[in-house]
């Protein structure tokens, strides 16, 4: 569904990603974990064309999508919720929801999404008037999945939902993540520090350090390869 | 105390060679601040409490107008009244006064426009001016040239003003925050510059006269006449732009803009255009500025560069921070305060700047968010009957 081939990602003259390679299926979990600076994030925004790869190529469903500009990737199915949140602190709950259908006219389609996100996660539902900046971090985080959501995603990067959360919202985060993927088969792709419980619900996973892609495995030989376990998981 | 002291306590007289010390004004000043600091205190005193019972819940509605907006059985008189008093205006009060008005409404719509640009799209533009005079010149030129009537120029004002937004806007869009002032600044300077220097073009210093009021359908009205049907176009132009904005902001659009505003990233990521949204933002602004320039031209028969200034750039900006970035009202009531304030404190003479300056650091430091915050339009559930107290936060 979405391949990454030898894609190379510069800020400025600062190399960020050497030859990265990503192969993603549709329906799959795929986690990139790595440590801080390593280039994840920068993998996302490669792919979402918010920082372009200077060479290589980002093929999406059979088509090349790295010269294209981010609003016409967001057309083709790929969502981003971006690290951080990012939410609009100054709309209420329900326009945070309505950005996300931005690029859709289907009124009929977009109220029904809306009511399935309030399903999926109903303490939206009951904040929907409240001003995002109001959330918690939990919930903002929630929030920035169902925007992402809105867009009706066939692959959704998720950067670092699990970021400044405590332990049991994170479970709560990733069982909804889950749940996403085998409802709609999304596929998702997922970037994360916490490796452990990335490697636990996803299908494959990539190991990245100083910008290049170091091992790749299913998850399960991930979770068990030794030098994953010291470098990564902490045992 | 000590500052003034100086100034007001010592009075050297050169001719006469004599020091004179005035002590009563040393008393005078040390009262004057004394009790000065006293109201300031209390001013800040209110201010945190204010801040106290915000922190707490309560919602506190400070502003009369904010009430009467909200509450219809009180709007609507208002409106009605505000309305007669509008139609009423011109015959009840002198020439003179027609005319502060008209000029008045002229930055009202301005500030619209603008508002448009700072206030709902985030972008600081301190040469938004230039489109004004970008307006007000097409109308004379092509009047002069062509004979052009009013009723023609206006679109084509604001065409012009708008083709100039999207000139200035796609090299400069790239830039944010400070950089983008920067740029619009100098752009501001160049159409005047421009305009003064371009001789065969424009006339240069000298500026163009004699430009035709507004006709109706061919009727030319004497000169009484004319300001008081300027006087009505004037008002149905900002109609059109409160209406107009009003949509605007609660539009698609809109709301990329006020999103493009918070997080760029999170935007883009959305599937938002960034430099389209942007671009629009400045076209429609420049739009304004335009029409209302022709305007401007039409009501004055006079133009020349020194109309269109940066201080004009300045009260503009100082019109959409004063009365609230993004509030409609706010804009509108900063607006009459801005352009009218300066021609009633006529009477202060040398005093006027000082009080103006005055004004602008109080609001500052008691309002920062300007007279009237901007309300954000209320969605309403039928889904779930509690909705209601969740709103409006």
């Amino acid at each position: 569904m979405l391949r990454l081939n030898n894609i190379k990602t510069f800020y400025g003259n600062i190399q960020a990603l050497d030859d990265v390679t990503i192969k993603i299926s549709e329906g799959e979990i795929i986690t990139l974990i790595g440590a801080n600076g390593a280039g994840k994030t920068t993998t996302l925004m490669s792919i979402s064309g918010l920082t372009p790869p200077r060479t290589g190529e980002v093929m999406f469903l059979g088509e090349p999508i790295h010269e294209l500009s981010p609003n016409r990737i967001v057309t083709m199915g790929i969502s981003q919720v971006p690290e951080g949140r990012r939410i609009f602190p100054h709309l209420t709950v329900l326009e945070n929801i309505d950005m996300g259908a931005y690029l859709r006219s289907d009124k009929e389609g977009i109220k029904k999404d809306i009511e399935y996100i309030f399903d999926l996660f109903p303490i939206l539902a009951e904040r929907r008037g409240q001003a995002g900046g109001t959330l918690s971090g939990g919930e903002q985080q929630m929030l920035a999945i169902s925007r992402a959501l809105m867009a009706k995603p066939r692959l959704l990067l998720l950067d670092e939902p699990s970021l400044g959360l405590a332990p049991k919202v994170i479970r709560q985060i990733f069982d909804i993540i889950v749940q996403i993927n085998t409802e709609h088969k999304t596929t998702i792709f997922l970037v994360e520090q916490n490796a452990n419980l990335a490697l636990k619900v996803a299908d494959r996973g990539y190991v990245m350090e100083n910008g290049r892609i170091i091992l790749s495995d299913t998850a399960q030989n991930l979770l068990s390869n030794e030098s994953v376990k010291k470098a990564y998981l902490g045992i | 105390m000590f500052m003034t002291f100086t100034i007001l306590v010592i009075k050297v007289d050169p001719i006469q060679r004599s020091v004179s010390w005035r002590w009563e004004n040393m008393v005078m000043v040390g009262v004057g601040s004394f009790f000065l600091s006293f109201l300031w205190r209390y001013a800040m005193a209110r201010k945190l409490a204010g801040n106290k019972n915000m922190a707490e819940g309560k919602i506190l509605k400070t502003t009369i107008i904010q009430r009467l907006m909200e509450d219809p059985k009180l709007f609507r008189p208002a409106l009605i009244f505000l309305a007669v008093f509008v139609v009423a205006f011109p015959f009840i009060f002198s020439h003179y006064q027609i005319n502060i008005m008209t000029t008045a409404l002229i930055y009202v719509v301005l500030g619209l426009g603008l508002n448009i640009v700072v206030g709902l799209a985030g972008l600081l533009d301190l040469g938004y001016v230039a489109f004004y005079a970008v307006g007000a010149y097409s109308y004379a030129l092509l009047n002069y040239h062509f004979g052009l009537n009013f009723w023609f120029a206006l679109p084509i004002g604001a065409g012009l003003g708008c083709l100039f937004g999207i000139l200035l806007g796609f090299p400069v869009l790239r830039l944010r925050g400070d950089y983008l002032a920067i740029v619009t600044l100098g752009f501001g300077e160049i159409i005047r510059l421009v305009m003064e220097n371009w001789n065969e073009f424009s006339f240069g210093p000298s500026g163009i006269a004699n430009i035709p009021r507004p006709d109706f359908f061919g009727h030319e009205f004497s000169l009484q006449n004319a300001t008081i049907f300027t006087y009505f176009i004037m008002i149905g132009l900002a109609l059109l732009t409160i209406f107009f904005v009003n949509r605007l902001q609660n539009s698609r659009i809109g709301r990329a803009w006020i999103a493009l505003r918070e997080d760029e990233i999170a935007c883009q990521s959305m599937g938002i255009d960034k430099t389209k949204t942007k671009l629009t933002a400045f076209a429609l602004g420049a739009t304004w500025a335009g029409m209302v320039g022709v305007m401007f031209a039409a009501k004055t028969t006079f133009i020349n560069p020194p109309s269109f200034t940066f201080m004009e750039s300045a009260i503009i900006l100082s019109i959409v921070v004063l009365g609230g970035a993004g509030s409609i009202t706010g804009v509108i009531l900063g607006a009459l305060i801005l352009s009218l304030a300066p021609e009633y404190l006529r009477e202060v003479r040398e005093f006027r700047m000082l009080a103006f300056g005055a004004c602008m650091v109080l609001m500052m430091v008691f309002r920062p968010q300007g007279l009237i915050t901007n309300v954000r339009r209320v969605y309403k559930f039928e889904k779930s009957p509690d909705s209601k107290k969740e709103q409006n936060l």
